[in-house]
């Protein structure tokens, strides 16, 4: 092994030693083509014998993922419904994908990072973010508009798989470091035709980064459909490829989502490498509010997808077990009216755009040729402003 | 001046736990110019090691790194095998800045060998200044001599903003009797290597050399040439630049990149702008031409040499 134990006090902590030698490639098998599925259809627990070894979450943390899932689905259309009243410039929702999305977010820690896209913003609601905030984007403010590192969570990503890079570099960086940190990411059954998402299962496999990889595999990009994308079985077939385990899950059990993700961080802090996970699900709303779904997909299938509804099966599970009472269920509600009302009413209200920000924060150092032009807007908003006054246009 | 790079690059490792640098063959080889040899062993596989051969991965992995606290400095190997990296750095390393109101900074180098003039085969000669000057937020500098190459990089790894490092080729193996450590003007400075009266050329990177060459042969002819070495293409040194052609009322701008859409158009008509009451005489452009970088055999008629300098400063009418 090329490591030099001299410097495993480099950062002040030890260092985990990294080998690029062959002894490190795990044995990994395929997927099993069935997906991984802890409560079934119809509500009901799948049999010990076919959880792949995984156990079902409590039902305690079971009712938690619910009562995410309610407020995140009010929520997504509360901002389907903003956005078609003109109050955002676009929105890409996740209606149907609740399962994937928040059955993973809720398996990161604090200390975790998330790089998420641009369909994934549930996942950020729950993760604690601001809805304005989220938003800023969509509504046309500022392109991203929290604070990546106060939320451990970086901006979503438009280009496609480029954030799964983002993920695995920051994952080196916390092994390099000696830190206990995951990073997850999510990448969509269309992305995973990038080359990105290659270089990063692959960088991943090499590396042996605390790396997470969720393919929410929703069926479209935009409108072309998966077999359009990859002539594989599945696309967790991929991760033998990388020498990376790889599972195949149903995307929506949020039960079974939720496990794996958790058992794949816990993995991944522990130094025993990436995961890669898909999540079958699929895109019932839209790819955004100017896609014309039925140029490119008949309804009876969104409705034979509804029927597979990630919230009603939780919901059948949960009420088997007596979880779900009529003050638990009044609570969820409330919760979730209260979080699309303050949405509601921040999105309604008017926002001011100071155009002099425009030019900060392109470069950390200052620049001269900038200055010039902020500068010369500034003087024109002014001559604007003064000839408005001038003219009786301002009272 | 390849030695003076590697010196910069083991000083700062030395200096600061959170230098990082990886890329393709920068471990035991050294990289296939050599600027990190013997770093791998000094250094350990923790600081410096050899990534798998993706240049995209390479430059979005140094991203999460620098996102982390880390300062990467990555190597692309060759100008040419940049591009597949070209939409890490164009839609993140510029922008991350700008997008999340200054609240993440990506001090990151991407350091290129660049330009022709070695004899390389296809790919391996390429100018591509100009697509990352033509983006906002990267931060594009180059030097000429072996002085500049240590104190600059050292300053771009200690830059918060991203920096794409262009190492001109043909320059590696220049000598020069230099005390290290050395630091030279600020990388954001344009240089006037060599005073004159009647002209100025403006330069950077490979055409420096060729820019004195010509001033030296321009000198039999009783032509008095001020050479500037840009040093930073991106930001421009507008002072620097405008104060010498205010003196000599004529300048002309070199490069090895092709002439259409090329940086030198971007230094011809700002200056132009700024200066065009003090011009006696249209900028120049003296170039490559506007076809792919030749084949080695054939490189000696593409690059801009001092006779064709020459010539085309000749082409202005003098005043008797």
């Amino acid at each position: 092994m090329r490591f030099n134990p001299a410097l495993t006090s480099v950062f002040g902590r030890k260092m985990v030693p990294m080998s690029l030698n062959v002894e490190t490639r795990a044995p990994v098998v395929l997927p099993d083509p069935e997906p991984l599925r802890l409560i079934d259809d119809t509500g009901r627990a799948v049999p010990v014998k076919r959880r792949q070894g995984f156990e079902l979450p409590s039902d305690e943390r079971l009712l938690e993922l619910y009562r995410a899932m309610v407020v995140a689905r009010r929520w997504d259309t509360q901002v389907t419904a903003l956005t078609r009243q003109g109050r955002l410039a676009t929105y890409p929702s996740a209606l149907g994908q609740e399962a994937t999305e928040i059955g993973s977010v809720l398996a990161l820690e604090k200390t975790d990072w998330l790089f998420p896209t641009y369909r994934d913003s549930i996942a950020l609601m729950t993760r604690g973010i601001n809805p304005v905030e989220i938003l800023s984007g969509f509504r046309g403010d500022w392109h991203s508009g929290w604070d990546p590192h106060a939320h451990r969570t970086s901006t979503q990503s438009t280009p496609l798989a480029t954030q799964a890079l983002h993920a695995v570099g920051m994952g080196m960086a916390a092994k390099l470091r000696g830190d206990s940190v995951a990073t997850l990411t999510f990448v969509g059954d269309g992305a995973t035709s990038e080359g990105d998402t290659h270089e990063a299962f692959n960088f991943a496999g090499v590396w042996q980064t605390p790396t997470v990889f969720i393919i929410q595999n929703n069926q479209f990009a935009i409108s072309v459909p998966l077999a359009k994308q990859t002539r594989a079985r599945t696309l967790a077939d991929r991760a033998i490829g990388y020498g990376v385990p790889g599972y195949y899950v149903d995307g929506n059990d949020a039960a079974a989502v939720h496990a794996i993700v958790t058992a794949a961080l816990d993995r991944a802090r522990s130094g025993d490498g990436p995961t890669i996970i898909e999540c079958v699900t699929y895109r019932i709303e839209a790819h955004t509010n100017s896609d014309d779904p039925s140029r490119y997909r008949s309804s009876s299938d969104v409705t034979e997808w509804k029927s597979r509804d990630p919230l009603e099966r939780l919901e059948k599970y949960l009420v088997s077990q007596k979880m779900l009472t009529d003050a638990v269920r009044e609570s969820i509600n409330t919760d979730a009216e209260k979080m699309a009302e303050l949405t509601r009413d921040e999105m309604n209200a008017e926002v001011s755009h100071d155009p002099m920000e425009l030019f900060e924060n392109v470069y950390a150092a200052e620049r001269p040729g900038l200055r010039e032009q902020r500068d010369f807007l500034a003087a024109e908003i002014a001559a604007e402003a003064a000839a408005a006054v001038g003219s009786g246009v301002a009272s | 001046m390849a030695g003076a790079l590697n010196a910069a690059l083991r000083d700062e490792l030395a200096a600061d736990p959170n230098v990082v640098v990886f890329g393709e063959d920068v471990g035991p080889l050294g990289g296939v110019f050599r600027v990190t040899d013997g770093l791998h062993a000094e250094f350990g596989e923790a600081r410096v090691w050899d990534s798998p051969l993706a240049e995209s991965g390479i430059v979005g992995t140094a991203i999460g790194m620098a996102m982390y606290g880390l300062r990467p400095v990555v190597e692309m190997q060759f100008d040419a095998f940049s591009y597949p990296a070209f939409e890490q750095i164009v839609s993140h390393v510029a922008k991350m800045r700008n997008r999340t109101r200054g609240r993440v900074t990506l001090p990151l180098v991407i350091r290129i060998p660049c330009a022709g003039g070695i004899g390389g085969v296809e790919h391996h000669s390429d100018s591509s200044e100009a697509y990352w000057t033509h983006t906002p937020g990267l931060t594009v500098v180059t030097p000429s001599n072996p002085a500049d190459a240590y104190s600059m990089l050292r300053e771009a790894i200690r830059s918060d903003d991203p920096v794409i490092f262009m190492e001109p080729k043909s320059r590696y193996w220049a000598k020069a009797a230099v005390e290290l450590p050395v630091q030279t003007e600020p990388f954001d400075r344009a240089v006037v290597v060599r005073e004159g009266t009647d002209v100025t050329l403006i330069a950077y990177g490979p055409t420096v050399k060729t820019a004195l060459e010509t001033a030296d042969l321009a000198s039999e002819e009783d032509l008095s040439v001020e050479v500037i070495d840009l040093r930073s293409l991106s930001p421009f040194d507008d002072e620097t630049v405008g104060a010498s052609v205010r003196k000599t009322h004529r300048a002309a701008v070199l490069h090895e990149a092709a002439q259409f859409s090329g940086y030198g158009a971007e230094v011809a008509a700002r200056v132009t702008e700024r200066e065009f009451y003090h011009l006696a005489a249209p900028i120049l452009r003296i170039t490559g031409f506007d076809i792919p970088y030749p084949s080695p055999k054939l490189e000696e008629f593409y690059l801009p040499t001092p006779e064709r300098i020459l010539n085309a400063l000749g082409t202005w009418e003098w005043e008797a």
